[in-house]
Parts: structure tokens; C-alpha cells; sequence
């Protein structure tokens, strides 16, 4: 009784979603072949040779930014538009970033300068790091720099 | 040195493709076929004899050149398309490439919109969601009201009919409407969209366009240091001035447009006077 039914049931009756749980699985791959069958026989097709493109070493580029390094087209000078200015060395820098770094690193105070400025500091920036206590060990010279008197406490041995 | 002056020579003689190398800085004409390095030994001039031995000479090296505007690719062939003088780039170690890039210099007035180009376009319509716009190609651009920066579906920019739109192509070519955008790849304006008000937009040639803008470019500089002023260059030959007062506004465009075919002498005396005045 089982076996005539399975043969009596249709193709499309089987597809079904709900019978695909009963199904074993060699019916099941049959009618997925079946299926792609007729996928692929819907599909149609130039019945053409490949085409194949040989690998070119010519690139074509229609622009002439690429060609002659193009500066940005807005521009500002001697303070117009502050905006478009800051701009301008904005957009103008991103081909020579290099030269701009160069810039930066020129500094508004040569190290001589502030070593000579901080050399009048050493003092007063050294009493900042001493206690109280220890204020009063320190000493105006002439010029009023503060200097350290150099009394380092030892361990002093009793005398016997 | 003689073997360049042959090649010349035999060029002239026939119409047979020239080397682009001998004709650097030259004129060249449309139609004309140019000779890539790697292709001259093989097609170009020398005979079989004369031709020294080469260990590896089945295989070519394969350098991959750009070409420019003015160029064509036609299968292996380059064909030129313009005018003009032929240029060349040697490759600065990027994308483009070891061959560098060869195109030409020539002088026209029609603009063609080129895909990542920087221009002044008038809007001349409001149509729905986009506005069109006009670069002075063979078709009115298309530009989005979402291609400004910080524009969104309810917040629309500000844009009237007879406004000036500094953009840039997204799409350019041959067979479809141009498409304009006011913002760069990140959502930023960067300068773009609606110049601002009063100024004077004129035209000029699209050679004297790239001539101002070309880093170093003595006239810009002499400019800048004449009066304050605000300018902006666009690649479809457009260009928009504006100064403190009409009268200098007026001046600074008179002398853009006529220092295109003044000699440098004739630069400096004209700014000499100018900066006495």
C-alpha cells in the first residue's frame, strides 16, 4: 500500500514544501536535478566565442590634474577670505606635505635663547623643590641668584 | 644624438607612426600614431641588421603609461586625438605607473567634462531633486540637492536659479549626463558649492586656466600681492573674481584675460603700474 502511493504521487505534488519532510533523500536529489534542468534550460545565451580582452599597458586618464599637478581653484590673498585661505594651504599642501613638515619644524625660540633664559632659573625653579625647612639653607648670593649651601647631614660617629 | 635625427627624418618622410620620446614638446595632429619605448624596437625604425642583439628579445617589458588628455587607447595603439604639443611626465613613484604619463597641450575653448575636474557651473533650473547646471559642456550637468555638505531630505540647501556652484564631476563621459557634486568623498565641502555673492564670472580659454593654476605660477603670485582678493578657477575655462572694490575687480579680470599671450617682461610692467596707481 505504501510503495503504490509513493508512485502515484506527481512530480509537482512532491516539490511541495510540506511533503519535502517525507521525502528520503535520493528522491530529494533527483528533482533538485530536475529542477536545475529547467533552470538552465530557460536560460538563454549569445552563442558567441569568449570575449577576451588582452591585458592592456596603455591607461588612459582624461584629466589634467593628473597630469600637471593642478593647484586647488579657490583662492584668497592678503586676507580676503580668511577661510578659503586656510584652505588653500590646506589643499595646496597635500601634494608637497614634505616641504610644509621642513616648516614646522623651525622653532620660535633657538635653544640657545632659552637655555640662556633658564640659566637665571635654576635657582629660584630649585627652591620650589626644597621644604620649608630647608629654605632657610639656602643663600641670596650677590647677583640674588639663590644657591643650595651645600651641608649634606652625615652619620656622625660618637666619640668614645 | 644621429640616431634621433634619423628617426626625425624618416618620420617626416613618411606617415609612418612616430616615436613619442623624439617627439616630445612637438606637434602633434589628430590621427597621428605614436610609438610607445617599449614598441620601437619592434615596429620602428632600423632595419633587422642594424638592430644590436638582444638576449631576451621575445620578451618586451611591459610598462604600463598613462595616457592623458589629447591621447587615445586603440587596442596597442596611441592614437592622438588634439592639437598640440605632445608633454610628458615621468612617473613620481605612485599609481601612475612606470611608463609616466604622455598627453597633449593644446589650446581650445569648448570644455568637455572630465571626470574629477573642478568647475563653475550656473544653475539654471530647480527640477524636483536636482538642479541643473550649466558648464559650458554639450549638456547641462545634473547636481543632486543631497550632494551638498550637510544637506539632508529635510534640510535643503539654499540654492537659487542664476547661483555660481563650484564642483566637481563624479560623472563624466561620453554617452551620459554629466553628474555634478558639491562634496568630497568624505562628505566635506572643501570649498564647494555656492560662491558667494557679487564678483565678476568671465571666460577664458582652458589653456590659460592650467597656466595660472600650474604650481609656481609668477601671475597669481604678482596678483595676490596687488589687492585683497578672492578667486576661483574652474577647470571649464570659468573664472570668478572679486576684489574690495568694482573698479579693482574689474582690473584684476582685464589682466587675466589679457596675460595670456604677454611676455613675462610685459607681466612686470603692467603689475609695476598697476602697483603704482
Amino acid at each position: 500500500m505504501a510503495a503504490e502511493r509513493k508512485t502515484k504521487l506527481s512530480k509537482n505534488l512532491l516539490r511541495m514544501k510540506f511533503m519535502q519532510r517525507g521525502l528520503d533523500s535520493e528522491t530529494k536529489k533527483q528533482l533538485e536535478e530536475e529542477e536545475k534542468k529547467i533552470i538552465s534550460e530557460e536560460h538563454w545565451y549569445l552563442d558567441l566565442p569568449e570575449l577576451k580582452e588582452k591585458e592592456s599597458f596603455i591607461i588612459e586618464e582624461q584629466s589634467f590634474l593628473l597630469c600637471e599637478d593642478l593647484l586647488y581653484g579657490r583662492m584668497s590673498f592678503r586676507g580676503f577670505n580668511p577661510e578659503v585661505e586656510k584652505l588653500m594651504i590646506q589643499m595646496n599642501s597635500k601634494n608637497k606635505a614634505e616641504e610644509v613638515e621642513d616648516e614646522t619644524v623651525e622653532l620660535d625660540v633657538s635653544d640657545e635663547e632659552m637655555a640662556r633664559r633658564y640659566e637665571t632659573l635654576v635657582g629660584t625653579i630649585g627652591k620650589k623643590f626644597v621644604k620649608k625647612r630647608d629654605r632657610a639653607n639656602y643663600e641670596e648670593d650677590e647677583n640674588g641668584d639663590v644657591q643650595p649651601v651645600k651641608t649634606k647631614k652625615m652619620f656622625l660617629k660618637p666619640q668614645d | 644624438m644621429t640616431e634621433a635625427a634619423a628617426v626625425a627624418a624618416e618620420s617626416l618622410a613618411g606617415s609612418k607612426a612616430r616615436a613619442a620620446r623624439t617627439v616630445l614638446g612637438q606637434v602633434v595632429l589628430p590621427g597621428e600614431e605614436l610609438l610607445l619605448p617599449e614598441q620601437e624596437d619592434v615596429e620602428g625604425p632600423g632595419n633587422a641588421g642594424e638592430r644590436p642583439l638582444r638576449l631576451n628579445a621575445g620578451v618586451r617589458s611591459r610598462v604600463r603609461v598613462v595616457c592623458g588628455p589629447g591621447l587615445r587607447r586603440c587596442g596597442d595603439r596611441l592614437l592622438v586625438t588634439k592639437c598640440g604639443r605632445l608633454r610628458h611626465k615621468e612617473p613620481s613613484g605612485g599609481s601612475s605607473g612606470g611608463g609616466g604619463v604622455y598627453w597633449v597641450d593644446s589650446q581650445q575653448k569648448r570644455y568637455v567634462p572630465v571626470k574629477g575636474d573642478h568647475v563653475i557651473g550656473i544653475v539654471t533650473a530647480k527640477s524636483g531633486d536636482i538642479f541643473k547646471v550649466d558648464v559650458g559642456g554639450s549638456e547641462p550637468a545634473s547636481l543632486s540637492y543631497l550632494a551638498f555638505e550637510g544637506a539632508t531630505k529635510r534640510n535643503r540647501p539654499n540654492v537659487q536659479v542664476g547661483d555660481l556652484i563650484y564642483g566637481q564631476f563624479v560623472v563624466a563621459n561620453k554617452d551620459m549626463e554629466p553628474e555634478m557634486v558639491c562634496i568630497d568623498s568624505c562628505g566635506r565641502a572643501n570649498g564647494m558649492g555656492v560662491i558667494g555673492q557679487d564678483g565678476l564670472l568671465f571666460k577664458v580659454t582652458l589653456g590659460l586656466i592650467r597656466k595660472l593654476l600650474a604650481p609656481n605660477c609668477e601671475i597669481l603670485q604678482e596678483l595676490g600681492k596687488l589687492y585683497p582678493l578672492e578667486i576661483v578657477f574652474g577647470m571649464n575655462g570659468r573664472i570668478w573674481v572679486k576684489a574690495k572694490t568694482i573698479q579693482q575687480t574689474l582690473i584684476l579680470a582685464n589682466v587675466l584675460e589679457a596675460c595670456e599671450h604677454m611676455t613675462a617682461d610685459q607681466r612686470k610692467q603692467i603689475f609695476s603700474r598697476l602697483a603704482e596707481s
